[in-house]
């Protein structure tokens, strides 16, 4: 029954991804609508696949390496919602849902199977820490899509070509502004995320911090935020730097995300 | 009925020509009644602006432009030589076409300009208030508005600057989203950096500063725009509080450098700043554009992106003439649905219906109806419908010049509708 629903998901998820680089070349009102609609149908199957699944184990599923990726992705659809309902920006799908797409096809290649959860990780915070930083990577996902959007928009107004997208694109200002928000957003879920992980970490192995690989990269990852939001206020970091920023911030999460798993040993690989 | 187009353009007469026919003040009223009272001429609406001059009219004969043309002489007291070759007549479809081009824009100097619609509509309301038109100019004046805001709605044409100061809005407009809280620096004046400083302050921007080299005339023009003054020497310290500057003085070498702008945007944390230089030669090293967040537009920049704009509305002209080419097929259709014949079939059938419908009523209500009873009542029934409505076929029969409008006050007290959107 889940599978099905995670299948019914991909496929509205691939339907919206495809109208979004459509959208790209020949974009007018009704594809939006139509990229939002399928997006929206996608994500709700989306949503009742992870119930479903939450129901069955009795967990939130964030098990195995399919279900998490699932999940994170579920997170930058209802951020990209977010987004889309207070901003409204043109285009924001079409930098955002590929990426979804991407994370759930990839979710969709591991193995399913759900395990039983073993017992150092079956604790309240498991829900508490992931969720944290779940949402916390999506906000600097989003970042990385609206941080290309600007590289952009930059490049068409810098070089004088106003051809292309530079029409349908949103402002510098408010792209850079969303910008600094989503990383505003995702620091702090960050941060939370790594205090609530130490905490939990306390609670069953008896360590705070073991130098884990997670740990360490996840640390890298906050620390290259930081700098960014210290950057910005400090020496004015702005715009195209911090495009720049946000792009190299997103690229180490996924690194941290799925690099840890496949390249080094972790007790946070699934 | 004949739809009839008589006039001149910017594209036929020179401004000489076009200023001796145009209708201004008590002409306008003088020469719609005086049109209106030529014989043949149903009905008429008068268009003049400062790029045409047209006669729209409803016409009994192709005779009467010739007609129009000996009163157009008259009126303006011309001899029509004077003004007969700049003229052009169209007749019918391309008397359409003519009208819905004009009222989307496709026909005007700045192609896309919005003005000529406002134009044409006050242009049909004076019509309407003087009572000079009728069913058809009704139709074809409302037909030509609702067509420009198609095309308006579903081409492009009307979109991206097509001059340098509206360019200059616009990018500001791609660089910050709101203008209402940014700064903005005059340096120097000119008819053309005056004229961008207009549009910025009414796209909403409400700091203004203006830096001249004579100090009163500084103060004259932040005058103007309700900004302060800023004396020459004082304006690099002025500059970063500055997100956009327009420069227009008359230097004979630049009076800002990059190591100077650099300095200003450290200062400023890197907040973006857009600078426009139309000055010839250039005031702004052209090398600042190379710093981060600071975006640098000369004078040839913009004229390059009004020029790219349009040539796109150029493309979207091509487009709209397909929208244009539907609503005069549609109109077509209206107008042909005015002749007689279609409405008397219509209305025949309508009364038979009637008739058949009431005759099976009574029947149902009265079974014991016999064979010659019922003969009777049909008769009766037959010859009340023919007596009624035997006087509108008449009348529709009968080529009277207020045709046009029996034949649409008989369709609507009938309720036959035809293909009348």
């Amino acid at each position: 029954m889940e599978v099905m629903l995670f299948e019914i998901a991909l496929t509205f998820y691939f339907a919206s991804a495809i109208v979004c680089v459509l959208e790209l070349f020949k974009g007018t009102k009704t594809t939006s609508v139509i990229m939002l609609v399928l997006a929206v149908i996608g994500f709700l199957f989306h949503t009742s696949d992870i119930v479903a699944r939450y129901v069955i184990s009795g967990h939130i599923p964030i098990a195995n390496l399919h279900e998490a990726t699932s999940f994170f992705a579920w997170c930058i659809v209802f951020i990209f919602f977010v987004l889309e309902y207070r901003y409204r920006l043109g285009l924001l799908g079409s930098f955002i849902m590929p990426v979804v797409f991407v994370l759930m096809f990839s979710s969709s290649v591991l193995p399913r199977k759900m395990e039983p959860l073993s017992p150092v990780l079956q604790s309240y915070w498991l829900g508490i820490h992931t969720v944290l930083a779940f949402l916390g990577d999506a906000a600097f996902a989003m970042a990385f899509g609206v941080g290309i959007m600007y590289l952009l928009q930059e490049h068409y107004v810098k070089s004088k070509r106003l051809g292309g997208l530079f029409e349908r694109l949103p402002s510098l200002q408010i792209l850079d502004e969303i910008n600094y928000r989503l990383i505003t957003m995702g620091f702090p879920l960050l941060t939370l995320a790594i205090i609530t992980g130490a905490i939990w970490a306390e609670n069953a192995w008896g360590k705070y911090w073991q130098w884990d690989p997670k740990e360490v990269w996840s640390l890298i990852t906050w620390l290259i935020y930081a700098a960014v939001l210290h950057l910005r206020l400090t020496a004015g970091w702005r715009g195209r730097r911090a495009a720049i920023l946000a792009i190299i911030g997103f690229v180490v999460v996924l690194f941290t995300f799925f690099g840890v798993n496949f390249m080094l040993k972790s007790m946070h690989t699934f | 009925m004949k739809v009839l187009v008589i006039g001149l353009n910017h594209k036929t007469a020179n401004v000489d020509v076009r200023e001796k026919l145009a209708f201004n003040g008590p002409k306008l009223e003088q020469g719609i009644f005086g049109l209106h009272k030529l014989p043949g001429i149903r009905e008429v609406a008068v268009l003049s602006t400062c790029n045409r001059v047209e006669i729209y009219a409803c016409v009994n004969n192709k005779g009467a432009s010739t007609d129009i043309m000996d009163f157009l002489a008259d009126l303006h007291g011309l001899k029509r030589a004077d003004f007969e070759k700049s003229l052009y007549a169209l007749n019918d479809f391309d008397a359409v076409r003519h009208i819905f081009r004009v009222s989307s824009s496709l026909d005007s100097m700045v192609l896309g300009e919005p003005q000529i619609l406002g134009q044409i509509k006050d242009a049909f309301e004076f019509a309407l208030e003087k009572k000079t038109t009728g069913v058809l100019l009704n139709k074809l004046m409302k037909k030509a508005i609702s067509t420009a805001k198609r095309v308006r709605t579903e081409t492009r044409i009307a979109e991206n600057a097509v001059s340098i100061s509206f360019a200059a809005v616009e990018l500001a407009k791609k660089i910050f989203t709101e203008l209402a809280d940014k700064s903005f620096m005059l340096l120097g004046a000119g008819e053309m950096a005056e004229l961008a400083s207009r549009h910025l302050v009414n796209n909403g921007v409400r700091t203004v500063m203006v830096v001249n080299r004579t100090y009163e005339r500084g103060c004259e023009l932040a005058q103007e725009f309700n900004g302060k003054p800023v004396r020459f020497e004082n304006f690099l310290q002025e500059l970063v509080h500055a997100d956009i500057i327009i420069c227009s003085t008359g230097a004979p070498s630049y009076v800002l450098h990059k190591d100077q702008m650099q300095k200003v945007m450290k200062e400023r944390k890197h907040r973006p700043v857009f600078v426009i230089d139309i000055s010839v030669p250039r005031n702004i090293d052209p090398e600042i554009n190379k710093i981060d967040d600071v975006y640098l537009y000369d004078v040839d920049d913009l004229q390059e992106v009004v020029d790219q704009n349009i040539h796109g509305r150029k493309k979207e002209a091509e487009r709209a003439e397909t929208i244009i080419d539907e609503e005069v097929q549609k109109f077509g259709k209206w107008i042909s649905s005015l002749d007689s014949v279609p409405v008397i079939v219509a209305l025949r059938q309508k009364a038979e219906e009637i008739k058949r419908e009431e005759i099976e009523k009574f029947r149902n209500r009265c079974p014991g109806l016999g064979e010659e009873q019922a003969r009777a009542v049909e008769y009766l029934a037959s010859a009340v419908v023919n007596k009624l409505i035997h006087p509108p076929t008449v009348a529709l029969k009968e080529d009277t010049e207020d045709r046009d409008e029996l034949i649409a006050t008989i369709k609507k007290l009938y309720g036959i509708n035809g293909e009348d959107d």
